[in-house]
């Protein structure tokens, strides 16, 4: 590279002082950050005991577990394995459509279009928020307490956390419809039920459908992890194998769990798409 | 303002008459047939999952008593009357969930890392090679497809009981969430700065450091941030599998029916959850700012 002559860089010193001559708090700043963050890591790394002849030994071990897991073999339990998986997909299907139709009569409450007091819009929006805040594991242990081990316990513990999460999406979806189509309904006579019916929830449905579709498809992923706390489907079989370590059997359920996953990716992308499709035309 | 409407002949209305009902019974038809298949896939569902609606009606009132006694102490009071009482265990509960926010940081950061080192060799435009880029992008789905907890599972039986296995199962599944946010940012990235730095003859890492990342800082430190904030939720439950953190003393307390311990748990996760949501969204409110001023 060429240097360039002092006459010209002190002629831009001058021009761009902020590039040139920042002060010495904003030059500091990111190295500043850099060595906190890297302080609070060590620190971590120290109280959470990560001993290097620890982490050595425990990677030569899980390199042991990877070999012991090839290849993957089911042994005599696939029907077994496939039972438990179609357990996980219906608890996914059906946490998430009873998420959905509960969701939806209470996220018009706490739509501020609809409910323009706020007084009412509150209570009904800080309710969602503290269910969303438990986890789909911790909703899955009550139930387990409520209907006994079993998928039931899964399938309530999914519509309970999502009823949450979908109160508050479809809210925010059916805030952001247009308010003409519904002005337009009132113009012709309609009542507040005609308002929702026939000016919101043509514009809203596509969107929700969209949602919960998705969810159908994440919730899948969520199944397979309750069975670890003792609600039923895949999940079940898979912590039972681990903890017997027969580690064949767990790499074939994980590669059953990813190929599932792909396989309702798939699927829900395909009706999305002609969901969202649908709404383009019409 | 008037205009002329202009009537078709009677018999040409009734043919378009006759395509309009037919195109209606059409969508009828076909919204009637995919209700008619989500039904069955609803019961087929239902049967699957032993749904038990009589079990869920004789026991449904156990689940809001459950409530009830979640919020009721050992003495028979209202959890509220008696704060000392209910948060009896504060400083062990305290410094339990520092360990499971520190599980969390130091597991986003290293997935973070390990994400950063990968993500341009995931990217479309700035991949060295495509089966590289292959490779890579099918190990990022997986650590990103097998759930956090499953990781979690395994390692606490090669690394033993404790936050250590907690820390790795989260980076695991970090990196593969990040490095595909990462590579994305990166592929949307503009791509004249790095035909100008290899014009002066660069490698491609000096490509990398000079023309991309200047360009895709801020948007890599805001989806860490929101990582960080899925992963103090995420850690809060790696105790129920004995991978450190409050969710050991959580299952604990739920399993074995210590009513007012669950609920005072419940709440400092809470709690902590929203405080640090508000904290991150306020960072990269502020990264935001900064990255579009400049």
């Amino acid at each position: 590279m060429t240097r360039l002559p002092s006459e010209a860089t002190r002629e831009m010193r001058e021009r761009y002082p902020d590039v040139f001559d920042r002060p010495a708090s904003s030059r500091l700043a990111t190295p500043l950050v850099i060595i906190v963050a890297l302080a609070v890591f060590i620190f971590g790394l120290v109280d959470l005991d990560f001993a290097p002849s620890r982490l050595i030994a425990g990677i030569s071990q899980l390199g042991w577990i990877t070999l012991m897991m090839l290849p993957p073999d089911p042994g005599s339990s696939l029907p077994a394995y496939l039972a438990a998986l179609g357990e996980t997909l219906s608890i996914a299907l059906l946490g998430t459509t009873l998420a959905a139709i509960a969701a939806l009569p209470v996220s018009l409450l706490a739509a501020s279009n609809i409910v323009p007091s706020a007084i009412f819009r509150f209570p009904v929006r800080r309710f969602l928020d503290s269910i969303r805040g438990v986890d789909t594991l911790i909703w899955a242990l009550v139930w387990i307490n409520v209907v006994g081990l079993g998928p039931f316990a899964g399938v309530l513990a999914i519509a309970v956390a999502d009823f949450g999460a979908f109160g508050k999406l479809f809210s925010e979806a059916i805030e952001a419809a247009d308010r003409k189509e519904v002005e337009g309904i009132r113009a012709s006579g309609g009542g507040k039920l005609h308002e929702i019916r026939f000016g919101l929830m043509p514009q809203v449905l596509p969107v929700i459908a969209g949602q919960v579709l998705y969810f159908i498809e994440s919730n899948t992923r969520s199944a397979t992890i309750i069975g670890i706390v003792g609600a039923g489907g895949i999940g079940l079989q898979l912590a039972e194998q681990i903890r017997v370590l027969e580690w064949q059997k767990v790499s074939f359920l994980i590669l059953m769990i990813l190929v599932a996953v792909a396989v309702i990716d798939w699927i829900s992308n395909r009706l999305r798409f002609a969901i969202i499709g649908r709404r383009a035309i019409a | 303002m008037t205009s002329a409407v202009s009537i078709l002949p009677e018999s040409q209305l009734a043919s378009l008459t006759e395509a309009y009902r037919m195109a209606v019974r059409r969508k009828r038809l076909r919204a009637l047939l995919s209700t008619a298949l989500f039904l069955a896939a609803l019961t087929l569902a239902a049967v699957g999952s032993e749904v038990n609606l009589r079990t869920l009606f004789t026991y449904f009132g156990n689940f809001v008593s459950y409530f009830d006694r979640i919020l009721t102490l050992d003495d028979g009071t209202r959890i509220w009357t008696n704060f000392g009482e209910w948060f009896w265990g504060w400083q062990k509960w305290l410094k339990l969930l520092g360990e499971t926010i520190l599980i969390s940081y130091v597991g986003t950061l290293a997935g973070a890392v390990l994400a950063f080192a990968l993500n341009f060799l995931a990217a479309e435009n700035t991949s060295p090679s495509p089966w590289l880029r292959f490779v890579v992008r099918r190990a990022l789905e997986f650590a990103r497809t097998v759930p956090g907890i499953v990781f979690a599972l395994i390692f606490v039986i090669a690394f033993g009981l404790g936050p250590m296995a907690g820390v790795l199962a989260i980076a695991i599944h970090s990196t593969g969430a990040l490095g595909k946010l990462f590579s994305e940012i990166v592929e949307n990235a503009d791509m004249k700065p790095v035909e100008g730095v290899r014009s002066t003859g660069a490698s491609w890492p000096s490509c990398m450091r000079f023309a991309i990342l200047p360009q895709v800082t801020a948007g890599y430190a805001s989806y860490a941030l929101l990582r960080f904030e899925i992963n103090v939720r995420e850690a809060s439950v790696m105790g129920f599998v004995g991978a450190g953190g409050i969710g050991q003393e959580l299952v604990v307390a739920i399993r074995k029916f210590y009513y007012s311990d669950v609920s005072a748990i419940l709440v400092t996760i809470i709690v902590t959850v929203f405080l640090i949501d508000i904290a991150t969204g306020w960072l990269r409110a502020r990264l935001f700012g900064r990255g579009a001023r400049a």
